[in-house]
């Protein structure tokens, strides 16, 4: 059983190097991770020490990207901002998968009333707005890096849940999951060491694309000033500046937008590639 | 089918109280609250209660009973649900409700009209794509929608403000509001056409995200679909490649396209407070937004609960559209 498992996922690794797209796109993931780890290193300026001898200065040798209204560097306020995003989408993900991949799987697996309340459960949580709702509790418990993980984690799990379950009805009635079964293995070996195994790859693949958007999520609030809290830097909230400056400071909106374009765009990337990866049948 | 009615219709009563369970648990976050104490208590960053005034928290224990027994408080709480009597703006001390009569039509104006364009141009794009699959255009296609698809809105609004908003380059598009200054003094059409001029830019970007979501999926699920036995079985029976497409393929792949209707509502729901607050139209999500800003809570909750509501209702029409036009869907395949 392990080592069939094992050369399952080295064959999903030999399927993903083969679309280069993909591949580019968790090269830019991985060296987005390295910026952010070693953003002290990489910046040449403190992202929030204020210079007013230099506001709104265009890109030059100096400041690679340029300067905002406070005269903070860009470039360092943009590789310091990479561990807002980065870090959001990671453990909102993270979190929000867990709570899927339970809810899912005691739907999928019991079925009966356990199935029905679960179901009512994330035809409620679809029945809100994602962003709103997430906007709406941050408005109750106030944002901040810590809220805005929690919230994202908290709201967003319906979307796997539904899944993990679909994949655990496929699952339940086969043969392996009976053998188990005959052997006298409890409810809760079958769920975990038996079943999810078999059906954790859509969900991969669905998580990846929920980097991308959580990442949208984050900087959509940093850009209405409701994400991370100054003076800590995000791409959104240097954007959101940009607004006051957009005639005269061209550099304060295309750099940090470019950044979550590429960085969406990369996790989206992998996530396809993933997706024809682990089921051949929906490559086209 | 009448069986199936009933039984859907049945369930929109736990879902509902679902929606008043979780509306609920975040007014239990409200600054002054017992939960709120504890939290902080406890040392939560979170919830700075220092940081609201001593009058919107009074306002709010008042409005939801937040000193009365828990059980108190939901009868409350539902009773204000049952009857839309979800209290006084904190800004402006006008009825929530009429502010929300005010806002909502313009929201549901604004992303009607951007339901109906994604559909119109992301079925037939997605079929078009799907039926020259592996041709230099499709690809060109697929690219421009993958670009479309991981591009942030709030950017692309800033973007088009700037070029074409008059900000430094052209300007063609008004960028503020839903008609012009003495607008009043048009005829009807007129009227009519200023509002639409100035919708160009938000419809535009409320629009290409779920466009390229929309025309990818109807691509993927057209492709999954021929190569299905029933249309090799069309194929070998002679009929002309249009009536093989166009009746027997067409029509099942789009299937999972109706449903989306119903989740594709609240997402742009939610999606226009970025858009409405850029272009400052007097919407749900700008009246939402600044409500949360302003710490407005009877308006944050109203919003909250009329949305969910309008999604709940938006779901059973989906549904419902997915049995009319799939009789092979049944009440246990839910």
């Amino acid at each position: 059983m392990g080592t069939k498992h094992e050369s399952y996922w080295r064959q999903v690794w030999r399927q993903f190097q083969r679309d280069k797209l993909a591949v580019v796109g968790l090269i830019f993931v991985l060296s987005l991770f390295l910026v952010a780890f070693a953003a002290p290193w990489i910046a040449r300026y403190s992202p929030t020490a204020y210079d007013l001898n230099a506001i709104l200065l265009s890109p030059s040798m100096h400041h690679w990207l340029g300067t905002d209204a406070q005269g903070r560097d860009v470039f360092a306020r943009m590789v310091f901002g990479t561990r807002v995003s980065l870090s959001v989408g990671f453990v909102a993900v993270v979190l929000y998968v867990a709570i899927g991949i339970f809810l899912g799987a005691l739907a999928g697996y019991f079925g009966g009333w356990v199935d029905m309340v679960i179901s009512r459960m994330i035809e409620v949580m679809i029945c809100f707005p994602t962003f709103f709702l997430i906007l709406t509790v941050l408005a109750f418990v106030g944002p901040s890096l810590y809220n805005i993980m929690v919230v994202i984690g908290l709201t967003s799990w319906p979307g796997i849940a539904r899944l993990v379950r679909g994949e655990f009805f496929k699952l339940r009635g086969q043969d392996f999951v009976l053998a188990s079964r005959v052997i006298g293995a409890g409810s809760l070996r079958i769920i975990f060491r038996h079943i999810l195994p078999n059906g954790l790859a859509p969900v991969l693949v669905s998580s990846t694309f929920g980097v991308a958007s959580a990442i949208l999520v984050e900087s959509g609030l940093s850009f209405l000033g409701f994400g991370v809290q100054p003076p800590t830097p995000s791409w959104g909230e240097i954007l959101s500046q940009s607004r006051d400056f957009m005639d005269i400071a061209w550099w304060l909106a295309i750099f940090p937008g470019a950044a979550i374009f590429l960085t969406v765009t990369a996790y989206n990337l992998v996530g396809e590639g993933l997706r024809d990866a682990i089921d051949p049948r929906l490559k086209i | 089918m009448g069986v199936y009615l009933f039984k859907r219709l049945l369930l929109i009563i736990p879902t509902f109280l679902g929606i008043t369970l979780i509306t609920f648990l975040i007014i239990q976050m409200a600054p002054g609250s017992p939960v709120s104490l504890k939290i902080q208590q406890m040392g939560g960053e979170g919830i700075r209660t220092e940081t609201v005034s001593k009058a919107v928290i009074e306002q709010t224990k008042k409005l939801y009973g937040l000193d009365q027994p828990i059980h108190v408080q939901y009868l409350q709480w539902i009773k204000r649900l049952a009857t839309f009597n979800f209290g006084d703006s904190y800004k402006d001390h006008r009825p929530v409700l009429t502010k929300i009569r005010e806002a909502l039509p313009v929201t549901l104006l604004l992303n009607f009209i951007s339901i109906f364009l994604i559909y119109l141009i992301s079925i037939p794009l997605g079929i078009f794509s799907a039926l020259k699959s592996r041709t230099l255009l499709d690809q060109a296609v697929t690219v421009i929608l993958f670009i479309l698809y991981s591009l942030p809105s709030f950017w692309v609004a800033m973007i088009l403000i700037i070029y074409l908003g008059g900000g430094e380059y052209l300007n063609l598009f008004p960028v503020a509001g839903i008609s012009s200054q003495g607008v009043g003094e048009l005829t009807r059409w007129g009227q009519f056409g200023n509002v639409l001029w100035h919708l160009v830019l938000p419809i535009i970007v409320l629009t290409y995200g779920g466009f390229a979501f929309l025309a990818r999926l109807s691509r993927a699920q057209l492709l999954e679909v021929i190569r299905q036995d029933y249309i090799r079985t069309a194929r070998a029976k002679g009929l002309s490649e249009s009536a093989v497409i166009l009746k027997h393929a067409l029509r099942n792949s789009l299937i999972p396209l109706i449903t989306l209707s119903g989740t594709l509502l609240p997402a742009m729901i939610g999606g226009s407070v970025v858009v409405e607050q850029i272009f400052s139209i007097p919407g749900m999500g700008k009246l939402g937004f600044e409500a949360v800003l302003s710490r407005d809570y009877p308006t944050v909750m109203a919003i909250a609960a009329i949305e969910a509501l309008l999604t709940l209702v938006g779901i059973l029409v989906s549904d419902l559209m997915y049995v009319w036009v799939d009789p092979r869907i049944s009440f246990e395949g839910m």
